[in-house]
């Protein structure tokens, strides 16, 4: 029944900044159990497109709606009420500190009265490990520091604790980008635990096999534009591919390529 | 990366990484040995008449220490964290001498200064981002020169002196200069001060809110921001915290000795980072301990007496506290490696 319904979703969304146009006529929906990943290049408007969803910037035309209903979120917190988390590839957490003061940062459980009101320890820990547990980290020891964990165990740290906040979508900035073949996999497996708990997932990356993977929905963006929105049924991983290659532009850079070596051996002739 | 892995294996093996990786236990084990160290060779060192005459120096400096070490885990330094404790007690003695107003007023009145400094070094550290290295050393140089000036001009000499003629005098030498005679020694209550300053700072600083964003102010305050920390408050209150720690020594070495010199405490803000850095706070902020703060002052105390008790020359203190704070910092370098490195 509300799987219906998307919790959040595009219609022609634009954005130009003064006369430059960074978004056109962007349209895609997220819904609660599923992935829609948002695919492109630098420059292609990913950014642009989860800053509107995130509520740092407004759409100038177009329209958002949250659970059918036209909004505009005026600032990070109110997309952030409705339930719209980001997390970008620092992911606000602190190495040095450990797992549970960094999952409570900012909204610590206390006990007590004031002057002697302090954090409720236990509390927090098994709140802290159980989180985590329900995304598939079973870590021995919430007093573990941060910095001691891999990228995939952070990531699973950020998302717990968007989702024990309240999270309903979790928008994910290019999250496998700086991390080695095993650990993305890490994260797309937590991605996949987060998805299977009804999150809605948005996620923004460059590199389509990761997107095929867990993804059910895609959208592809060149330069502001929409180059398609596909259901997974509709699209396979080649065609995904081709497209973020943009094409033309792909054609033309292995024609540069193929002719370098002939290029420099002219240029040793003449030398 | 080889580093790594050979510091990070061995602490791992013993099963003891928590114990061994806690920011203060390497200044509380490196105050053991320098314990040893003394007591072993100077008999008068380990009588209790000793012990008090080095717990004295190592509990003034260990009650700055604790507020400088809170700071810096917080991210930020405070220069005239040392000449604070010659600011207030010249407030609170200039005023009392001068208008025989209780002295007891005389020192909330040096309180309410104290803490206007501190939120001047915490507003513009805050508010303009400059280095608070900088900030503070302004302060600090313009509290120095204040020192002397003021004094000079209404007391025409460069001390505070006859502060025990002030009203209320008694009661407050009773609170913050008594002392308690056990055998041949003669402890002063600033021992309890400093004890009491480190208890409270260490609970604040694991086991409440307020000493969660402490850290966060200084390991990441774009993060911490993010996650609604108020970073800009807590620096601001903890720059406030120095502040009070120089009128709490302050006010304690004024009841002491019935008088302030305008010169006292200049060049011990940098005492105080010592003993900070070698209770394991990190420069860049974000870890440390403030009983490893406490501990480093203890170090101080006992290396100062310590060497006048072996009949060294003094000399010799700057080159051990020289080789100290480097071991520390290296020490530090290193369990901060070992702390991110990525076990998985």
């Amino acid at each position: 029944m509300s799987a219906s319904i998307p919790i959040i979703e595009a219609k022609n969304v634009s954005k130009s900044y003064g006369r430059i146009a960074a978004l056109s006529d962007i349209s895609t929906s997220v819904r609660a159990g599923e992935v829609t990943c948002v695919l492109g290049d630098n420059g292609a408007g990913k950014s642009t497109f989860i800053k509107i969803l995130a509520g740092f910037h407004r759409h100038d035309a177009g329209e958002l709606l949250l659970d059918g209903a036209p909004v505009v979120f005026e600032n990070p917190r109110a997309a952030l009420d409705a339930g719209i988390a980001t997390l970008y590839q620092d992911l606000a957490l602190l190495p040095l500190m450990s797992v549970w003061r960094n999952f409570f940062l900012g909204r610590e459980p206390t006990r007590g009265m004031p002057p002697l009101r302090r954090l409720d320890v236990a509390k927090a820990k098994k709140i802290c490990l159980e989180e985590l547990r329900l995304l598939g980290i079973n870590l021995k020891d919430a007093d573990q520091l941060v910095g001691t964990m891999s990228g995939g165990e952070r990531q699973a740290v950020a998302i717990a604790r968007a989702i024990h906040f309240g999270a309903r979508i979790i928008i994910l900035d290019e999250p496998t980008a700086a991390l080695g073949v095993k650990q993305s996999g890490i994260v797309l497996r937590n991605v996949a635990e987060a998805r299977d708990r009804g999150l809605g997932i948005v996620l923004i990356t460059h590199n389509p096999r990761h997107a095929y993977l867990v993804g059910d929905r895609f959208l592809v963006l060149n330069l502001g534009r929409s180059l398609g929105e596909f259901g997974r049924a509709d699209v396979t991983e080649v065609e995904l591919t081709a497209l973020m290659a943009g094409g033309t532009e792909f054609d033309e850079l292995r024609t540069a390529l193929r002719a370098a070596p002939q290029q420099a051996q002219q240029a040793q002739r003449l030398g | 990366m080889a580093t790594n892995v050979s510091i990070a294996r061995p602490l791992e093996r013993w099963g003891g990484v928590r114990v061994f990786a806690h920011p203060g236990s390497a200044a509380l084990i490196g105050a053991l040995v320098v314990l040893v160290f003394f007591a072993a060779q100077s008999a008068p060192f380990r009588s209790l008449g000793g012990i008090s005459n080095w717990l004295d120096p190592a509990s003034l400096f260990g009650i700055s220490s604790v507020f400088v070490a809170l700071l810096m885990i917080g991210g930020e330094f405070d220069l005239s964290a040392g000449v604070m404790t010659a600011s207030s007690g010249l407030v609170a003695g200039l005023i009392g001498t001068q208008t025989g107003l209780n002295i007891w007023f005389c020192l909330l009145l040096a309180l309410v200064f104290a803490v206007c400094i501190g939120l001047l070094n915490g507003l513009i550290v805050v508010k303009t981002s400059l280095p608070s290295f900088i900030v503070t050393l302004g302060t600090f140089l313009s509290l120095q020169g204040l020192n002397l000036g003021v004094t000079k001009l209404v007391a025409h000499q460069v001390y505070a002196g006859g502060i025990d003629q002030v009203s209320g005098y008694s009661s407050a030498h009773a609170v913050f200069a008594s002392t308690i005679d056990i055998g041949s020694g003669s402890f002063p209550i600033s021992i309890v001060w400093w004890l009491a300053v480190t208890a409270a700072a260490a609970w604040l600083l694991a086991r409440t809110r307020f000493g969660n964003w402490i850290f966060s102010a200084g390991g990441a305050p774009l993060a911490a921001r993010s996650v609604g920390v108020p970073v800009r408050r807590t620096k601001i209150l903890l720059f406030v915290g120095t502040a009070f720690s120089g009128w709490l020594v302050g006010t304690i070495e004024a009841m002491r000795l019935a008088a302030v010199q305008a010169t006292q405490g200049v060049g011990n803000e940098l005492t105080f980072i010592v003993a900070a850095v070698i209770g394991g706070c990190l420069l860049t902020g974000g870890h440390g301990s403030v009983i490893g703060a406490a501990a480093g002052a203890l170090i101080y105390g006992m290396a100062q007496q310590g060497i006048v008790y072996l009949n060294w020359n003094s000399d010799w203190l700057y080159l051990f506290l020289g080789v100290l704070l480097l071991t520390a910092a290296l020490l530090n370098h290193f369990v901060r490696l070992f702390a991110m490195q990525a076990r998985s």
